[in-house]
């Protein structure tokens, strides 16, 4: 796992996109003070996943309000799952494992 | 050890029942007894196998399998003769018995059969040729018996003998129905609709129909020669099939120590009187003195005595089912509920009759309520009645609406015209195939398909339509959505009762909503409880971020490919050229990639990536146009009369003053308005959440609940005024109450006919509730309490408030 940012980069409650070799990762940090990591890019329509909104299950994407669950990545809505990364905090540090 | 569950019966009501049971994850040993030899049939299609138009397989609900992998003990054709309360066992004919600790009577009804000389031969039962119909050994024995033979009299005109006068005609050439009353469906019907019934049935189908007619003796020797009535008559026939009424299976229960009355007296949880562990449930049980014989109380009753018993919500009760019967008598479209005749003086019966048609219409209203209604031949409203009559919906002014489709697209598709592959949803895609399967794996209410499938979530104008089909698949089986009255679907509370919680504990953020009303907190209710709490505590609301939609995060209205767009304020649609110099600039520096005229009469900048938001404020330096959120969005206007030849009023000035005011409110929805200076309606102002018209002599017309985006509607006449002054408070006070009462997301064009124009008037008008003042006081704090949102752009409200989500730009 490496660290790709802080957890005080993401306010509770939202999601921001990290840049990760490349590929853009959403990074969701819950109320409950856990984090959650996806694929930034919404698979219906090409979303950004982290202006969607979240509670402690799911994320919806901000175009087409499709939800999908945050820790499986699965849809809640019909359309194809979310790739979801393992994601931990380090003291201050955000973590970012495989898909 | 499990828990011994015994179901006595295994009819529609205890195997659904059952089924209610193992959807709740009801763990329990079960074992089912049924007398006759089949699994488990729908009794309702039993017509159609008489009819030949059914298939005896097609009927079969459970098959062996269902009970096999349900790890249920099935005793087919095995009557239960005693059930020892002492003991819990349940004895059957077969000499066996079987312990329970829970027991559910579901033994249903069979046929009253009235007490007719010659119906019965000593020792042999029915006389040759007489046949009751309930089972499916009535039914084949019937069809094989009416197939040799030429004439049938069919004694009873309810639905079960109409039922099966008709069915009969497919196998013998004469059939005549016998009725004890004074028209048909007497228990449904008032006379008139009986009357209507009995004509079409006549005439269209070809059953005579002898109403008042008591059946005093079946003749014949040795089979069946005739029915003799009161009057003397003799019918010739050598069949007889009596329909005359059902009467609850209860005898055995009575016999075995429980409290029996027309039917097993229950309580409001199922319970048999007095018993702790024994239930009944369906036709041959009785609730608060009612016995019923139709489905849809009994799949109410099953629910709740599994709610009951499985401990899922040991608080549930059953009060009763208002009964509403939509059905296919005979052929004939046949819809009843509530009460069939007045009985008040000042009840509203409303009737249409087209005799030439076979068409009854009859609404009962009684205080704005719809408290009856008949249908014969005509069906095409009843969805809309029953949801009236079930809910106690408000009632359209147009009464005649109850009866008609008046207006708007002729007539409604016919679901079951629809091929598979139509298109229901045009802005999700969604078919009717994909909303009948999804009906098919079990989600039976209409929101459930709804988010299942996405159809209905777009635009929403297909909602009633998607609504439609999800009944039609679910064959009658909807399942009522609890959620569909909430504000929002997380917390279980329509918007009064959640308000008056939200202020009886004081709860001024979202989380604390979630944390005191709602348990969890659900993504999906966020906006709409963030819009209500800025409402209701305005600068005393605690703003958490993450409670608000992308679009109120960044003030931007964000686009299909993760930009935003920029729409600052012009009010009433009045600008200047150093404003469009101003724009000009800022989309040239910024490379702006589409420059637009909006429908609201502004200037749209679209395409601007989120990181570069609060530098093109700063740059256009001009107040926000809030064409982003649920709230006060514009007031488009025509030149009015400083230019106009025709203008009466100075449309321009209002409008402007109007949005000065109001500019950026918050509400369940968005609101769009407009001021018109004459009624050639340049500024749209008819259509508009409100719109405000000049008219000649100084005076302003104000239009409420007017729309023309995907749902078209001319609002509705407030209220004329003498002065711009009065239209400033009336506005002001219309989106107050509007803001105060409409659910999430209703737009005007839904609340104000919602509640009635009338109501809203009295409110708004003529302060009939003493609620003025409030409204206004209301209103003015908001106002008072608006901040431009542009102006907080040096410093950004959250960490990454505006860093970018999409990869348009590789970031390092």
């Amino acid at each position: 796992m490496r660290v790709i940012g802080r957890v005080d980069e993401i306010p509770p409650g939202e999601g921001r996109a990290f840049a990760v070799d490349g590929q853009m990762i959403a990074v969701f940090r819950l109320r409950d003070g856990s984090l959650r990591a996806t694929q930034a890019v919404c698979p219906h329509k090409g979303g950004p996943l982290a202006d969607g909104q979240i509670d402690l299950k799911q994320v919806l994407c901000p175009l087409h309000l499709n939800a999908w669950d945050l820790t499986t990545g699965c849809s809640l809505s019909g359309q194809p799952d979310l790739t979801v990364y393992d994601v931990l905090i380090d003291d201050d540090k955000i973590l970012l494992g495989d898909a | 050890m499990r828990q011994r569950l015994v179901v006595i019966g295994n009819g529609m009501a205890g195997a659904r029942t059952v089924e209610e049971i193992l959807a709740r994850g009801g763990d329990f040993d079960i074992t089912m007894f049924g007398d006759e030899p089949y699994g488990n049939y729908n009794r309702i299609m039993l017509s159609n196998v008489l009819a030949g138009v059914e298939d005896e397989s097609g009927i079969f609900l459970n098959d062996l399998s269902w009970y096999v992998g349900h790890g249920i003990t099935l005793h087919t054709g095995t009557r239960i003769e005693r059930i020892d309360r002492l003991a819990r066992t349940v004895h059957a004919a077969d000499g066996t018995a079987t312990p329970y600790d829970k027991l559910i009577i579901a033994t249903g009804s069979r046929a009253f059969v009235p007490p007719i000389p010659g119906l019965h031969r000593p020792g042999r039962g029915y006389h040759q040729g007489v046949f009751a119909f309930r089972t499916l050994d009535d039914t084949r024995a019937m069809i094989r018996y009416a197939k040799e033979h030429q004439r049938a009299v069919v004694i009873g005109g309810g639905l079960l003998g109409l039922e099966a006068a008709r069915g009969l005609q497919s196998h013998l050439p004469h059939v005549t129905l016998i009725h004890a009353a004074g028209h048909l469906m007497n228990a449904q019907l008032n006379e008139v609709a009986g009357g209507m019934l009995k004509q079409s049935v006549e005439a269209r189908l070809g059953i005579e129909v002898v109403v008042n007619g008591r059946t005093t003796e079946i003749l014949g020797k040795h089979a069946v020669t005739g029915v003799k009535l009161d009057d003397g008559r003799v019918i010739e026939c050598d069949v007889v099939v009596v329909a005359a009424g059902i009467r609850a299976n209860a005898e055995m229960a009575a016999a075995s120590g429980f409290a029996v009355e027309r039917g097993i007296v229950v309580d409001d949880r199922m319970r048999v009187r007095d018993e702790d562990d024994v239930y009944a449930v369906g036709e041959c049980a009785q609730h608060r003195g009612e016995t019923y014989g139709l489905v849809a109380p009994l799949w109410d009753q099953a629910k709740v005595l599994a709610d009951h018993l499985t401990g899922t919500n040991p608080l549930a009760e059953y009060h009763g089912s208002q009964v509403a019967t939509k059905l296919k008598v005979a052929g004939v479209d046949v819809a009843s509920m509530g009460l069939k005749e007045p009985e008040r003086d000042d009840d509203e019966s409303l009737t249409f009759t087209e005799p030439a048609k076979g068409i009854y219409k009859n609404v009962i209203i009684r205080d704005g309520r719809l408290v009856g209604a008949t249908m014969v031949g005509d069906v095409k409203k009843v969805a809309f009645l029953m949801q009236a009559f079930d809910r106690g919906l408000a009632l359209p002014e147009e009464r005649a609406e109850l009866m008609f489709d008046l207006g708007g697209p002729a007539g409604e598709v016919k679901v079951e015209d629809m091929a598979d592959d139509e298109q229901v949803c045009n802005c999700n895609g969604v078919s009717k195939g994909a909303i009948c399967a999804t009906v098919q794996q079990g989600c039976k209410t209409v929101s459930g398909v709804m988010d299942k499938t996405r159809a209905g979530k777009g635009c929403g104008t297909c909602k009633p339509i998607v609504q439609r089909i999800v009944e039609w698949a679910a064959g009658g089986e909807v399942e009522e959505d609890p959620a569909a009255s909430y504000y929002v679907p997380g917390i279980p509370m329509p918007k009064p009762e959640l308000m008056n919680a939200i202020r009886v504990h004081d709860l001024r953020s979202v989380s604390s909503v979630f944390a005191k009303l709602g348990g969890e907190e659900d993504a999906k209710s966020k906006m709409g409880l963030a819009s209500l709490l800025k409402m209701m505590w305005g600068g005393d609301y605690v703003d958490e971020r993450d409670a608000r939609f992308i679009n109120d995060r960044v003030h931007a209205n964000i686009q299909r490919d993760g930009t935003f767009s920029v729409v600052p304020q012009m009010k009433g649609g009045v600008t200047t050229p150093a404003q469009l110099r101003r724009i000009a600039e800022v989309a040239e520096k910024h490379d702006v990639p589409m420059v637009k005229l909006t429908g609201g009469q502004r200037i749209d900048l679209l395409g601007i990536p989120k990181e570069k938001l609060p530098e093109v404020w700063a740059d256009l330096d001009m107040p926000s146009g809030w064409a982003y959120g649920k709230s006060f969005r514009t007031v488009k206007t025509c030149v009015g009369s400083d230019f106009c030849r025709f203008g009466v009023g100075d449309s321009t000035a209002l409008g402007i003053a109007l949005e000065e005011r109001y500019q950026g409110i918050e509400g369940p929805g968005k609101m769009k308005l407009a001021v018109t200076g004459c009624p050639r309606n340049c500024a749209e102002a008819y259509v508009k959440d409100l719109g405000v018209v000049a008219i000649d002599g100084g005076k302003w017309e104000i239009y409420v609940g007017g729309a023309a985006g995907a749902h078209i509607r001319k609002g509705d006449l407030l209220t004329t005024v003498g002065s711009a002054a009065e239209v400033m408070v009336l506005t002001g006070r219309f989106l107050q109450y509007y803001r105060e009462n409409a659910n999430w997301l209703e737009r005007t064009y839904a609340f104000v006919p919602r509640v009635g124009i009338d109501r809203v008037r009295e409110i708004v008008v003529d302060d009939k509730d003493g609620i003025a003042a409030g409204l206004d006081a209301a209103m003015d704090a908001s106002v008072a309490a608006y901040r431009d949102p542009w102006k907080d752009r040096d410093q950004p409200a959250t960490p990454g408030q505006f860093r970018t989500s999409l990869p348009l730009t590789v970031l390092t």
